[in-house]
């Protein structure tokens, strides 16, 4: 029943979806962060900018920013980031692309972990002499961050299922392996459910576990 | 921008706004470097030749036979996802509901496994099975399973929308339905149900943004002729202006997804401040966290 697997790398196709979702994830975690600290800093200037890039690029749809690092940044403007082989350079441009568009995300869930901290909270912060360093350091941001374990989990998966999208430049992983599958293999259904629970793997644990953590890290108010 | 005090830090005064000053400065500079890295790559590649970007501005031709079609394809697939998935996902999040825990159970599993996959996976096997199964002609098929692969993922998102509209209605109007004597289903239709699709409204609206934006990938994918796959066509018979194109499709997308996002939050504001709802809103922002699978357990 299961003959019609072999010749085909099912998971190495997973294992690129894997390495898609963490590299991206770290790096929309670090330029996310960025855009964060500049979307709730004092300096107005930084905070438009912040604000104008969340509001462009949540409202482009990811595979239009995929395909433009392919067909824009490589072929017109000739972009590889360093690779010589189109299999690590469609590899690095969809990363690029799952980090543009995930940090915007990623800056969102930080930024209304931030706001979930009372008002009330700074104010007596200032009230006992503490600075702004202070009170970002010992009052605001430990509680944002517990706050926001759960929007950030919520990220994560909604990343791990997009990097499907990077099938749209020809990145082996397990999207593309399927199109590959069904085209050659009379077992669409099979198939099919092989790539579901495939992704079932991926998410629903990621997904029970981190809204256990987020659970517990969770303030009480 | 007006300086408004945040958690985060006073207003400015004078020495926080020199220092803010400097800030600004080293950022203008920082972005300026950026500005002129890109403009100059682009220029090398004769991407800013205005021949490129002149069709999108004096040739009608460029919209009436590629961009309006196409938007028009992309606009039809999305509004047919939404009509088609807003029933099947209301029916599935009352299901979730339901007294009888078998019947959650079986509704639960089926919502959490369609959020737990990728809509590309579903899309994908929604136009081999249309092709293998059916005999829709081939020029139709892209929209067939780009349509049946949003309904099965957002009906599912829809579902937990709708579950969470319910859930945020006061338990006296249950208590005052049953008061009157009326059965569980008159409850659900009369009294729940028309007061849930209010409060939900601005999800539902913020959740159509994400079935615009996932439109393209039938266009990436399964040669569905929406606004992404006029790309290449129109940078074909335009003299290579792919940047120009991408530009002027990116832009599409940003407008139409803007004004939605826009009319979400004005509605969701409206919901809040009215006096005759019950004031429940289930808000844009949940959306994000009800399309996640394994976060909620299936019991109230």
């Amino acid at each position: 029943m299961f003959d019609f697997l072999q010749g085909y790398d099912l998971l190495g196709a997973f294992w690129v979806t894997v390495q898609l979702t963490v590299y991206s994830a770290i790096g929309s975690l670090v330029w996310g962060t960025l855009l964060a600290a500049m979307r709730v800093s004092p300096v107005p200037l930084m905070r438009g900018f912040g604000t104008a890039y969340v509001n462009i690029v949540r409202n482009i749809p990811l595979t239009v920013i995929i395909v433009f690092t392919s067909l824009g940044l490589f072929q017109t403007l000739g972009v590889s980031l360093g690779a010589e082989r189109f299999t690590t350079i469609n590899f690095r441009l969809a990363v690029l692309g799952l980090t543009a568009y995930t940090s915007a995300f990623v800056c969102e869930a930080l930024r209304s972990g931030i706001n979930t901290v009372p008002l009330g909270q700074v104010e007596a912060a200032r009230a006992i002499g503490l600075n702004f360093p202070q009170v970002l350091r010992l009052i605001v941001l430990p509680q944002a961050f517990r706050s926001v374990v759960g929007p950030l989990a919520n990220v994560l998966i909604a990343l791990t299922k997009n990097t499907t999208v990077a099938a749209a430049i020809g990145v082996a992983e397990a999207a593309l392996l399927m199109r590959e599958m069904i085209e050659n293999e009379a077992q669409l259904l099979l198939i099919s459910v092989i790539f579901a629970v495939g992704f079932l793997c991926l998410t629903l644990p990621t997904g029970l576990f981190l809204g256990w953590v987020a659970k517990k890290a969770a303030v009480k108010r | 921008m007006k300086d408004k005090p945040t958690v985060l830090y006073d207003v400015p005064g004078p020495r926080a706004h020199r220092r803010n000053l400097a800030w600004s400065l080293l950022f203008v500079l920082v972005l300026a470097a950026v500005v002129w890295w890109v403009v100059t790559s682009l220029a090398d590649k004769n991407q800013l030749e205005w021949s490129k970007w002149a069709p999108f501005f004096t040739d009608a031709r460029v919209w009436e036979t590629y961009i309006l079609p196409a938007l028009k394809n992309t606009v039809i697939a999305a509004a047919l996802a939404m009509v088609i998935a807003l029933p099947l996902g209301a029916f599935l999040g009352i299901l979730r509901l339901s007294d009888h825990r078998s019947v959650r159970a079986v509704a639960g599993t089926v919502v959490e496994f369609f959020r737990a996959i990728p809509v590309l996976i579903l899309m994908l096997f929604a136009n081999a099975a249309y092709s293998e199964f059916t005999d829709i002609s081939p020029d139709t098929r892209p929209l067939y399973a780009v349509v049946t692969g949003l309904v099965l993922y957002n009906a599912s998102v829809l579902a937990e929308v709708v579950r969470a509209g319910i859930l945020a209605l006061p338990a006296g109007q249950t208590d005052a339905a049953k008061a009157i004597g009326m059965r569980k289903g008159q409850t659900m239709v009369h009294v729940l149900l028309p007061q849930a699709v209010t409060a939900m409204l601005p999800a539902l609206v913020s959740q159509l943004v994400v079935i615009v934006k996932d439109t393209a990938l039938g266009g990436a994918m399964l040669g569905f002729s929406e606004l992404l796959a006029s790309v290449r066509p129109m940078s074909a018979n335009y003299g290579a202006n792919t940047i120009a194109c991408f530009t002027v499709v990116a832009v599409i997308f940003i407008v139409l997804n803007f004004a939605l996002t826009t009319f979400a939050s004005r509605l969701e504001r409206r919901l809040r401040r009215g006096k005759k709802s019950t004031g429940a809103v289930v808000g844009a922002e949940a959306v994000e966290e009800l399309a996640t699978p394994g976060e909620h357990p299936d019991t109230r």
